[in-house]
């Protein structure tokens, strides 16, 4: 086997006595893809912004190339070609696309301006390189989140990256996106760059991965070749350190009368003629890729999205749901796909975050029962296991399954009728996961109707009691029990028959 | 063995020194603030020999109550993530307002009432604006700030209206007790701030709305209801502060108040309220006045020119921000 390009060895961080990282070593090879996996704060993204120099090691040493880095700055790292792709994209939308793979670095003639010709010309022929079918004169703001990955990965590549660290790049893009994302991490390998993969999306591992190093709590548990991986189970047992009997902890109910009924559905361009209902204690899982009108349901149900025709009968009713206080009146609860932007009030604290819809319950005259509205937060913080030191601890300091959890128990406490939640595990550790599944169906137990989004095929599958398949903004087929498989959902949302 | 101890001694140490500087870091954290305003008490005691008797401390928060009402105001408006430069306009408005309607022989209650109904009106149509339209604050305060001066002037043709009655007079001039009137109402303004943010479902709303607006929204909360109110409040709260000024000075003039919607924001700024919205307390920004009240009336004892107390208010002002500033990044990297 060849050198190894960068090795980290014996890494320890600690911030203020408290260690992130204990004795973590990492050896990566050029031309390979090294996956990176752990829970949430099991210290990948400390290790990482220790390799792009946002942070420094408290001991251990760094090599690259068989030679000691001595002071691994931010500088350093880009000079040695270490480039990361961060969850957050780095995107200007209000320029094109070329000007973004060029960013701080655009191709100036001799007057000192920006020489278009050339900067839109070198674009394309990294893209052609990298086989991305995108217009360079193009605006950012109007291509897809998966193409402005590739913008960022192209701007990696422009400056001659060695090293790309990818964190979670597939955690926003759809089925079909992240095949094409995989198979442009095939051609970065091939093209010699190494690639650290940063991933909660076991089958991705399994597909591109080379290598693996599984971290917990912040220490090295073990670096071993994909081959010698049996299977996801055995992998989530090293990282979890328990065993994992499933994910999903569904637990069969007795399912009950319909009590949401959706009829002819529409909304130019975006849905059109969706028909299905719910009944209670049922779960239905909506599948589909991403922008075939899985969200958009959920936004008309909540009314976030303005039909154009179509009625929303609950309990046998036509009910006017003209805004998200209506659809609360209605007994409906949303948990949304994109926590930060749209559910979390990010500077207050875990308890009013659990408390925001449901102020009214604790208000007696004008003024708010604090001890009512603290003591139902630490009972759901209990009941849910959200971890955290207080609920009085802002909720911005919390890993993404606790926040998940928090958004969560704002809605039990509404006790709805109708929760409707989209992408509920989105960036959540496996072990949070587990937790959650296992209170969905705990609601579900309860006789609640719950409807699940999801972008994770398997979370469909180990869910729900029925699936509907969205595709382009059509209901591509409905699934019941048996007939939930992998198969059956890829080929829907494709374009294609099933079978039993 | 004998290694091992000291090892474990110089580990206590190396704790100790965290834990020193981490208490150092969460005092600073907490009450910087607090820190800066007994600071720049103890300075002024000690440097004037006329600072620290009560009379000057009295007539400190005295001169401090225009400034405090229109503060606690700001407070609710900066905490949704919006502004309201038109505040000192709003100043002259309903002093003008209020000397009119006294001039006309409308009683005096019945004209506070009215002047304080038509600064809601005020409020209320920004905030009507505001959150309806979709026009940033800063827009529409800056250009309620012309067109509510123009107001002012147009409608006193310039020169104040001058109001003899001593009754009037004793709202800004006269005491209940022992204490001045100026001062009980700037109490009970902040009172009523401090309980309808922190107490109510209104005031959490407010915060909600200045950190997530769609967060809100999909809580079912009226999120533009929510804005126009805190402007109609707003709008309410700046009037009693025009009234206020109003009565002290005898009059209400066109140019009374110019400028004191900086004074306002600097103070709520200093308390420690995010002006991005989200974050902010009543508390902080009664120290934010007493900061900008101590130090124009610390300047003045020392004889120092209007001219360089602009200057030294700036840096003052510049340096608080700066700190407040160094505390968010300190959260943000933990």
């Amino acid at each position: 086997m060849n050198s190894p390009i960068i090795e980290l060895k014996h890494i320890t961080k600690s911030f203020s006595g408290v260690k992130a990282l204990t004795d973590v070593s990492l050896t990566v090879h050029p031309g390979s893809v090294h996956a990176l996996v752990g829970e949430n704060g099991a210290g990948k993204s400390t290790l990482m912004k220790i390799l792009t120099g946002a942070y420094s090691k408290s001991s251990g040493e760094i090599f690259y190339k068989g030679e000691k880095v001595e002071n691994m700055d931010p500088k350093t790292s880009k000079k040695l070609g270490i480039h990361c792709i961060y969850q957050e994209l780095n995107v200007a939308n209000y320029l094109t696309v070329a000007e973004n793979v060029f960013l701080g670095s655009q191709p100036v003639n001799k007057l000192g301006l920006i020489d278009w010709k050339q900067m839109n010309q070198t674009a394309k022929e990294i893209f052609a390189s990298l086989q991305i079918n995108l217009d360079p004169k193009q605006m950012a703001k109007d291509i897809s989140i998966a193409q402005k990955q590739m913008i960022e990965i192209a701007r990696a590549i422009s400056q001659d990256a060695k090293i790309l660290i990818m964190d979670e790049p597939t955690s926003s893009l759809s089925e079909r996106e992240t095949e094409i994302l995989l198979s442009l991490v095939t051609e970065l390998k091939n093209k010699g760059v190494s690639i650290l993969y940063i991933s909660h999306r076991m089958d991705e591992i399994f597909k591109v991965c080379d290598t693996v190093t599984v971290l917990r709590d912040g220490k090295y548990i073990k670096s071993l070749p994909m081959s010698e991986v049996k299977d996801v189970d055995s992998l989530v047992e090293l990282m979890v350190n328990r065993k994992m009997e499933s994910y999903f902890n569904k637990i069969e109910v007795p399912i009950g009368e319909t009590i949401l009924d959706v009829q002819n559905l529409s909304k130019t361009g975006v849905l059109n003629n969706i028909n299905f209902n719910l009944r209670s204690g049922e779960i239905l899982g909506i599948a589909g890729l991403v922008g075939s009108g899985r969200t958009e349901i959920a936004q008309a149900l909540f009314g976030m999205l303005k039909k154009d025709a179509g009625e929303i009968l609950i309990d046998n009713k036509k009910v006017e749901i003209k805004g998200p206080s209506d659809a609360i009146k209605l007994g409906i609860g949303f948990v949304t796909e994109n926590r930060k932007e749209t559910g979390l009030v990010l500077k207050q604290t875990v308890r009013d975050n659990i408390s925001l819809p449901n102020l009214r319950k604790y208000t007696t005259n004008l003024f708010i029962n604090k001890k009512a509205e603290k003591k139902e937060s630490e009972d759901y913080k209990k009941k849910l296991n959200i971890k955290t030191r207080s609920i009085e601890q802002t909720i911005s300091t919390l890993s993404g399954g606790n926040q998940q959890k928090a958004i969560i128990s704002r809605w039990m406490i509404q006790e709805p009728r109708i929760l409707i939640l989209d992408e509920p595990c989105r960036g959540v550790d496996v072990g949070a996961k587990a937790e959650i599944f296992a209170q969905i169906s705990k609601l579900a137990e309860q006789g609640v109707g719950i409807i699940m989004i999801s972008s994770e095929i398997a979370e469909i599958v180990g869910m729900s009691d029925r699936t509907i398949v969205m595709r382009e903004g059509t209901l591509a087929g409905e699934l019941e029990k048996d007939m939930i498989t992998s198969d059956n959902i890829l080929k829907l949302a494709f374009g294609g028959g099933i079978s039993a | 063995m004998l290694k091992n101890n000291s090892s474990s001694i110089e580990m206590s140490q190396n704790n100790k020194n965290i834990n020193w500087k981490n208490t150092l870091f969460v005092i600073f954290d907490k009450g910087s603030t607090t820190i800066g305003l007994a600071l720049l008490f103890i300075i002024m005691s000690i440097i004037t020999t006329d600072f620290l008797t009560v009379d000057n401390l009295v007539n400190v928060m005295r001169q401090s109550s225009v400034l405090c009402i229109m503060a606690v105001a700001m407070t609710f408006i900066i905490i949704t993530g919006g502004i309201d430069l038109s505040a000192g306009s709003q100043l002259a408005v309903s002093g003008v307002a209020v000397s009119g309607l006294i001039v006309a022989g409308v009683p005096i209650p019945l004209a506070i009432l009215l002047t304080i109904i038509i600064g809601g009106l005020i409020g209320l149509f920004m905030g009507t604006v505001i959150s309806t339209q979709n026009i940033p604050p800063f827009i529409v305060t800056l250009a309620m700030l012309t067109i509510l001066s123009g107001i002012a002037f147009v409608y006193t043709e310039g020169t104040p209206i001058v109001v003899s009655d001593a009754v009037f007079r004793e709202i800004g001039r006269g005491f209940i007790g022992p204490i001045p009137t100026a001062i009980v109402i700037m109490i009970i303004v902040a009172i009523i701030g401090h309980l309808l943010l922190s107490h109510t479902r209104f005031g959490r709303y407010v915060y909600t709305i200045g950190d997530n607006e769609e967060a809100a929204r999909l809580c079912g909360i009226n999120v533009k209801l929510v804005k126009t109110s805190v402007y109609a409040f707003g709008g309410a709260i700046m009037a009693i502060a025009g009234i206020v000024l109003a009565s002290r000075l005898s009059s209400g003039s066109p140019n009374a108040g110019t400028g004191s919607e900086l004074d306002a924001i600097a103070a709520v700024v200093l308390g420690g309220t995010n002006l991005f919205g989200g974050e902010g307390k009543i508390s902080g920004t009664l120290m934010g006045v007493a900061i900008i009240s101590i130090l124009n009336n610390g300047l003045n004892l020392l004889n120092v020119s209007s001219y360089n107390q602009l200057m030294i208010k700036g840096v003052v002002i510049l340096l608080a921000v700066w700190l407040n500033s160094i505390k968010a990044r300190r959260k943000a990297s933990v």
